[in-house]
């Protein structure tokens, strides 16, 4: 299976946060990484019980990179982990 | 303008304080997501892509000088020095904290401006002309009614949830600028017999995923009957409407599936009912609220201002700019001066908060203090001397508002699209602005002429796609951006739905596409005639065979 990571928007500041294996991050490198169907759903089991300090996570699909960097296969998820195309000065990439 | 009472003033501070208490408890835990969401989307903070988003309401794309400020103020301390004014003149912040958003309302709420009924399905934030109360074709000025359907429909118990979100237009002018045709209700203010002000209603029209052009319900409707009469309209809407499928709810569907004419007739059984109920607008009410919009004290001045003339005469540059971005005003020796928001190279629509800052007091000192939102995202100050308008123009250039494009190619209406919106099938703006930079040559941009752009980034059309001379919607194919095009939309009184061209183009590809149409229009246009003259004389085939060859 490809693999999979949770995501989510942060309770307090909307902003896009993973899933690790202790809690939750702003980078996606930090993410807890599921092979597998069961547990990318005991992942997800873990992250619904954060509902008080998360909104709507879901599972996305990444690669992993040559550097092992993770990198999501959607373009969407993708322009989740950096901020808007149109505006480099704003979101993560501006970090 | 109007000046809330005690009423208004009462309700928008209860519901502030109502919505602190709800965040309060979302954030210690009370509250599910489930329960939580829908009383945060009933004031205007929808979860996007890379934050919260809060959209605040425009009342029919009237701001004071002092309200605008406020926004500047909210753009520099609680979101990232900006904000966004969207298709429907309001204005969308993207960066807002949940913690925070209770005190922005509050803030808000100080300069009579709320974030309520800018979401769900309910009567959202009437539109109007952007030139109202100023246009040399107007009537009346259509924002006293605005102003009276503002009141009828917030917070209107029977219509908190009908089957989908609903939108209304007016206009009371000749030129429809408030694009009246493609709104759920479309409302055209027009003289009776006696030469009486009343009101021309349309019904059904909307964009989406189904676009349709409003059909004409009423030829006249007397002023005293204009809420019992949309009440009775919403009624049978409320009732028909489907609540099936949401992509069916939208009153255009029940228009064009019973028709017009069976739509009319429930309608006025249902008016007969009510018609000289509670509804009925007695005489001092609508005197009332004409009161509130009395016109600002305009100078008795000449027609023409030497001085001006003569500027234009010396200044190239300013005088491009009056030609593309200066309107005609009813008031002689006044001029209504559009502000565009689409610098080429742009975001469409983007505001700084210095800049807000800077058209509030550019309003202060030129347009007796108010300013509008187009819904083509723009701004505008509605009354300004002619014989300012030239330290106006020099003043809009220091904080880089002066790019004179208004109604050219340049004047791109763009969605949000991927860069922001979790609904999103591909980005817009990215193409806006490779587009406006394509074309940022002056001297091209003004021999194009007028031509609308108008992009989405999904079929949710908020960028007005279905309805732009040329019109962009972005999807996507196989996990890449891919944009369709259309022709021959137009929004205005002649309102039409644009028609696909042929197979979309991938994102490399849609700017080159895009110059073909523009180069074709150049090589077989008539002595003045516009991008849609030409396109509707000679209909979609030379465009065609320009852009995918003859088979
Ligand atoms: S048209 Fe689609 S992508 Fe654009 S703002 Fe509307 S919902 Fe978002």
């Amino acid at each position: 299976m490809a693999l999979e990571i949770i995501t989510a928007n942060r309770l307090g500041d909307g902003l896009v946060i993973f899933l690790t294996t202790d809690g939750w991050s702003a980078r996606i490198d930090a993410a807890a990484v599921s092979e597998t169907k069961d547990e990318t759903a005991a992942l997800l089991a873990r992250a619904e019980a954060d509902a008080g300090l998360v909104v709507g996570p879901y599972e996305i699909t990444v690669e992993r990179q040559a550097d092992g960097s993770l990198h999501p296969v959607k373009y969407r998820e993708a322009l989740r982990t950096r901020g808007p195309s149109v505006r480099t000065d704003l979101g993560y990439q501006a970090a | 303008m109007y000046v809330y009472d005690e009423l208004d003033r009462g309700l928008v501070n209860e519901r502030v304080e109502e919505f602190r208490d709800q965040v309060n408890r979302r954030i210690s835990g009370e509250l599910t997501e489930e329960q939580f969401r829908p009383l945060r989307l009933m004031n205007g903070l929808y979860l996007q892509l890379h934050a919260y988003m809060l959209r605040v309401a425009v009342p029919y794309g009237v701001l004071s000088s002092t309200q605008m400020r406020k926004l500047a103020r909210i753009a520099r301390v609680y979101d990232r020095g900006y904000g966004h004014f969207t298709t429907r003149q309001n204005i969308q912040f993207n960066w807002p904290k949940l913690e925070e958003t209770p005190d922005i309302l509050a803030e808000l709420a100080e300069v009579e401006m709320h974030a309520i009924q800018t979401s769900g399905n309910c009567i959202r934030n009437t539109t109007a002309d952007q030139f109202a109360g100023a246009a040399a074709d107007e009537l009346e000025d259509p924002r006293i009614w605005c102003e009276i359907i503002r009141q009828w429909s917030t917070f209107h118990p029977e219509f908190t949830f009908l089957p989908r979100k609903f939108k209304i237009a007016v206009t009371g002018a000749v030129s429809d600028r408030a694009a009246i045709k493609v709104h759920d209700i479309g409302i055209v203010l027009v003289q009776g017999t006696d030469g009486e002000v009343g009101f021309e209603i349309w019904a059904g029209g909307g964009l989406g995923r189904t676009p349709m052009i409003a059909k004409k319900i009423r030829d006249f409707l007397p002023a005293t009957d204009l809420l019992s009469y949309l009440e009775a309209m919403l009624r049978v809407y409320n009732r028909f409407g489907r609540r099936d499928n949401k992509y069916k709810a939208r009153i255009k569907i029940l228009v064009h599936e019973i028709g017009a004419d069976a739509y009319r007739d429930a309608v006025e059984a249902e008016w007969a009912d009510i018609r000289d109920g509670a509804l009925a607008l007695p005489e001092q009410e609508i005197s009332r609220i004409r009161e509130a919009f009395t016109p600002p004290a305009f100078e008795a001045l000449e027609t023409a201002s030497t001085a001006f003339e003569a500027r234009k005469f010396e200044d190239r540059g300013f005088a491009r700019w009056v030609a593309s971005n200066v309107r005609r005003h009813k008031v002689p020796g006044y001029a209504i001066a559009n502000i565009s928001l689409k610098p080429a190279g742009g975001i469409p629509g983007d505001a700084t908060a210095e800049q807000m800052d800077a058209v509030a007091d550019y309003a202060d000192r030129w347009s007796f203090g108010e300013l509008r939102v187009a819904h083509e995202q723009n701004l505008v100050l509605p009354h300004v001397r002619q014989e300012d308008l030239y330290d106006l123009w020099l003043a809009l250039g220091s904080v880089e508002l002066d790019a004179p494009n208004i109604g050219t190619l340049g004047d791109i209406i763009a969605c949000p699209g991927m860069d922001y919106c979790s609904l999103a099938t591909a980005r817009s703006i990215p193409v806006a602005q490779q587009i406006s930079e394509r074309f940022a040559d002056l001297e091209r941009l003004h021999d194009i002429g007028s031509v609308s752009l108008n992009i989405s980034g999904c079929i949710n059309a908020c960028g007005h796609h279905h309805v732009g001379n040329i019109g962009i919607l972005g999807v996507d194919k196989k996990g890449e951006e891919f944009y369709q095009v259309t022709l021959g939309g137009q929004a205005d009184e002649n309102a039409a739905i644009g028609k696909i061209i042929g197979p979309g183009f991938a994102s490399d590809a849609i700017v080159d596409a895009i110059e073909t149409i523009i180069e074709t229009y150049l090589s077989v246009r008539q002595d003045g005639e516009t991008f849609i003259g030409t396109l509707n004389r000679l209909g979609q085939t030379p465009f065609k065979e320009a852009l995918y060859g003859t088979a």
